[in-house]
């Protein structure tokens, strides 16, 4: 089946199988590989990516259900505030080792300070619990959260 | 003593290095050969490690690999700070696959392991970045008809600062690559270091957080294709028939590849290939090991201890002390997979006259000579491009899937990237194999140790990895920190070599020896205190007096932690040393064990020296890092074995710590100009005693067995 996929404001035309999951679609024939391949059950996060806004992870996600809603990942979560401040956030604390899960962690991080500028740590948890690290960067992880939400001006959010 | 120290004649000498220069490609390149070996010498290609192009950033050529422990930073760093370059005016390039080129100087192959990538490197990087300089300094010299003392290297330029003169290293490649090569160059001393144990930025990690790094997971060759295997899920099992009638309907499914053992799926899109092979139905035949159970397995490594061993230490007599009260136990560890974040795969293109490979692997040379060994090429016509690891753990020391994955690319046309589910990866690791410790501490009068037995079962990991670390039946890792760091007079190590069943793969896991050894120790130590009536710290206080770098971490982690105040009811704290990897640690666990059992690690406090930091920020994550890895482990680490497979398989039924469950992890480091020690692995072996020691302060009762069993824990 043929679909119409918005991904990064950019439209793509993709022919495969509606129960495609969005992951490979992204990867393997978009070409976009930042969005990264952990577990293929959503127990990881490192597949994180934001349709219509809302984190969603993507190795179980269908092209079907995204349907036309735009779709966001990691190649581009640097042209909205927060995701800018995100990054920035993370090279800040140093805490990227291996960094093959911070695609999916700082896609859940975004979209946690979008809903909440000022995430409590039982916040940070409740989100971010979803994101398997195995270098064991949850503790900078956490401080380049609560960075981010300190780089908020006043009464602005994403 | 170290596993290195064991194989004291490995050690790199002085005079086993050279350096060379050339002008080569248009750029001025520097090689010291690393081994001295006359096949280095006579290779046509330079190891290059440093390559300054006449304009544009100096490129240096990184030998370790990087799978986030910070090599890229770290060799970086060694080779800059002597360069006189800034680091942001370099590029890290990965080596490519050459063991005759970049072999490790004390591994002696192309590993990245083992915590010895900076102690290796850290002497022949310096000498490699001393000699370019000295090389552009006498060139611009040269050029000006002034003397070379005159002028000074700073941040990429030579400089002569009586007439103000200057010339960027690019300007002066050339002419540098033919001045006399200096020997014996002197190195800064720590008090001239202008980046080495100075803060400065990670260079690997901007490209890890906007999505363009590329790990080999992301390698895109033109007309790549993608395949979903599956292996026979018993160990040493072999594929019986495959019905592929609904696979190969799937839309997007081009192929299937039958092996011997395994099956895959090519198609256009690895949603395709998992789809298809999902609908295969597939018949195994499982082989010698189909009614193989844990319980088996533990059975036959009892029946090791109760065996022959070979002493592997040997002090003093510990026949000879007799009397005392006697702490006698046996700790068990269980098999241990490495989820490594990003699942096996491996991307290859065969054609008739030549291979190329792309992958993340810690062992470059071997993935290129497995690739050569399947196709029947000859190793130069095979190319191995090294990627970015997704997290290595000592699961990228082996290249079985690299094998595998020239075996299905021998039956495709174009390259294919074969991409291991979470499950198959969970399936087939090459797993940390249980062991068992026997420990037997003898106490004298005062209540202090006079003798130490410590009987290891486990497998020889070194006799296939790296046979120079084995010798006369002994596994050097294995023992490695068997003895314990205490002063004890009578001390003896007995090794009881025990295989896992043919067709299990066993390897490597973070921390290696000493993670399997610390528990046993710690907890023996423990338990000797509290026969001793001795408070835990005093009582390796006691025994540290030959010791002073791992006395001085006791003392700084027990007083960060509080160590002796009180933190109120169910909760207590567990104490645990670690001298390894030329690094030392003191790690002390702060837990709550609920009336139910349920076990809250609150607080964990590190303290480590390790010599001379290469980077200061990178010290404090990798020690992290080494932690949450041990307390994965130590709370839910454990494979089970049914009909020879592994049951287990993806982070719901084999889970890993999530941020909800992390402790306060607090990392404090002693400065010293020590030379630098390992510390990829330095926290991880610490974690699970420490862990046990705490909760038998809390509970009263001594656990001896990993993972954490908090059923045991209930109503205690």
């Amino acid at each position: 089946m043929a679909f119409s996929l918005n991904v990064n404001g950019r439209s793509y035309a993709i022919d495969v199988d509606a129960d495609t999951p969005l992951l490979w679609v992204l990867r393997d024939v978009i070409g976009l590989t930042g969005t990264k391949f952990g577990c293929g059950v959503a127990q990881c996060g490192a597949c994180t990516i934001h349709l219509d806004g809302q984190a969603v992870r993507s190795c179980v996600t269908t092209i079907e259900s995204a349907g036309t809603s735009p779709i966001t990942t990691i190649e581009a979560i640097g042209d909205t505030p927060t995701g800018h401040r995100v990054q920035q956030a993370w090279l800040e604390q140093e805490v990227v080792q291996c960094g093959y899960c911070q695609s999916g962690q700082i896609m859940s991080a975004t979209a946690l300070l979008n809903e909440n500028p000022a995430p409590e740590d039982e916040d940070i948890d409740a989100v971010m619990a979803g994101n398997i690290c195995r270098c064991g960067t949850y503790p900078r992880i956490r401080a380049a959260i609560k960075s981010a939400a300190a780089g908020v001006p006043a009464g602005k959010g994403g | 003593m170290g596993i290195l120290a064991r194989a004291g004649d490995l050690r790199l000498s002085r005079r086993s290095f050279v350096v060379s220069a050339l002008f080569a490609g248009g750029s001025l390149i520097i090689a010291p050969r690393l081994i001295g070996t006359a096949q280095a010498a006579e290779a046509a290609e330079l190891n290059a490690f440093i390559r300054i192009p006449p304009a544009g950033p100096i490129e240096l050529v990184i030998a370790s690999v990087e799978m986030g422990q910070g090599v890229y930073m770290g060799l970086s760093t060694l080779l800059a700070e002597e360069l006189e370059v800034g680091l942001d005016q370099i590029v890290a390039v990965p080596a490519p696959a050459n063991p005759a080129l970049y072999s490790h100087p004390v591994l002696r192959d192309q590993i990245t392991g083992g915590s010895v990538s900076i102690r290796g490197f850290w002497e022949p990087m310096r000498k490699a970045g001393a000699t370019g300089r000295l090389m552009l300094v006498a060139a611009a010299a040269d050029r000006w008809g002034v003397p070379a003392a005159s002028c000074r290297a700073e941040s990429g330029e030579v400089i002569h600062a009586a007439s103000g003169r200057r010339l960027a290293y690019g300007e002066l490649a050339q002419k540098a690559a033919g001045m006399p090569v200096p020997q014996d160059v002197p190195l800064k001393p720590a008090s001239a270091f202008r980046l080495i144990g100075k803060p400065a930025r990670r260079i690997d990690t901007p490209a890890k957080v906007d999505g363009t790094a590329r790990f080999g997971l992301d390698a895109r060759p033109p007309g790549v294709a993608f395949a979903a295997i599956s292996i026979c899920p018993t160990f040493g099992g072999t594929l019986g028939s495959v019905d592929d009638a609904e696979a190969l309907k799937v839309r997007g499914v081009r192929k299937v590849v039958r092996l011997s053992d395994a099956v895959a799926v090519v198609a256009d899109h690895t949603g395709a290939a998992r789809k298809g092979l999902a609908a295969l139905r597939i018949d195994w035949d499982r082989g010698a090991n189909a009614s193989l159970t844990t319980q088996e397995l533990e059975r036959r490594a009892d029946a090791a201890m109760a065996g022959d061993a070979l002493v592997a230490v040997n002090e003093g007599d510990v026949e000879a002390a007799t009397g005392g009260p006697v702490v006698e136990a046996v700790y068990r560890m269980p098999i241990l997979p490495h989820t490594t974040m990003e699942p096996m795969n491996c991307t290859v293109h065969v054609r008739p006259d030549s291979c190329d490979v792309w992958v993340g692997t810690q062992v470059a040379g071997r993935a290129r000579q497995t690739a050569a060994e399947v196709t029947g090429l000859p190793v130069e016509k095979v190319i191995v491009h090294n990627h970015l690891l997704g997290g290595g753990f000592g699961r990228r020391l082996d290249h079985d899937g690299v094998t595998m994955a020239v075996r299905v690319a021998q039956q495709v046309e174009g390259p294919v990237q074969v991409v291991w589910s979470r499950e198959e990866d969970v399936r087939h690791d090459s797993y940390r194999y249980l062991n068992l410790s026997r420990i037997d501490i003898r106490l004298g009068p005062d209540g202090m140790p006079v003798a130490l037995r410590h009987r290891v079962v486990g497998p020889a990991i070194m006799a296939r990895f790296l046979p120079i670390f084995f010798k006369d039946g002994v596994d050097f890792d294995i023992i490695d920190a068997a003895e314990s760091p205490y002063r004890i007079p009578n001390k003896r190590v007995e090794f009881a070599r025990h295989e896992a069943p043919e067709g299990m793969l066993t390897g490597n896991w973070r921390g290696v020896g000493p993670t399997r050894n610390a528990p046993a120790i710690e907890g023996g130590i423990d338990e000797a205190a509290h026969l001793a009536g001795i408070d835990p710290v005093e009582y390796r206080r006691r025994l540290l007096s030959g010791n002073p770098r791992l006395l001085a971490a006791l003392e700084l982690a027990a007083g960060k932690a509080g160590w002796g105040g009180d933190l109120g009811p169910r909760r207590g704290r567990g104490v645990a040393l670690m001298a390894a990897f030329g690094s030392f640690a003191a790690t002390i666990a702060h837990v709550h064990v609920g009336p139910d059992g349920a076990l809250k690690v609150e607080r964990i406090v590190c303290a480590v020296d390790c010599g001379q930091a290469v980077n200061p920020e990178v010290l404090h994550q990798q020690v992290e890092s080494g932690i949450v890895y041990g307390l994965s482990a130590a709370l839910y680490g454990r494979l089970t074995i049914e009909q020879g497979a592994v049951v287990e398989s993806n982070f719901d039924d084999q889970p890993v710590l999530r941020i909800n469950e992390c402790p306060e992890i607090e990392v404090h480091v002693i400065e010293s100009g020590e030379a630098p020690g390992g510390i990829g692995e330095l926290g991880t072996p610490g974690v699970a005693p420490a862990l046990m020691n705490a909760i038998f302060a809390v509970t009263g009762k001594r656990l001896r067995a990993l993972p954490i069993d908090t059923a045991e824990l209930s109503g205690s």
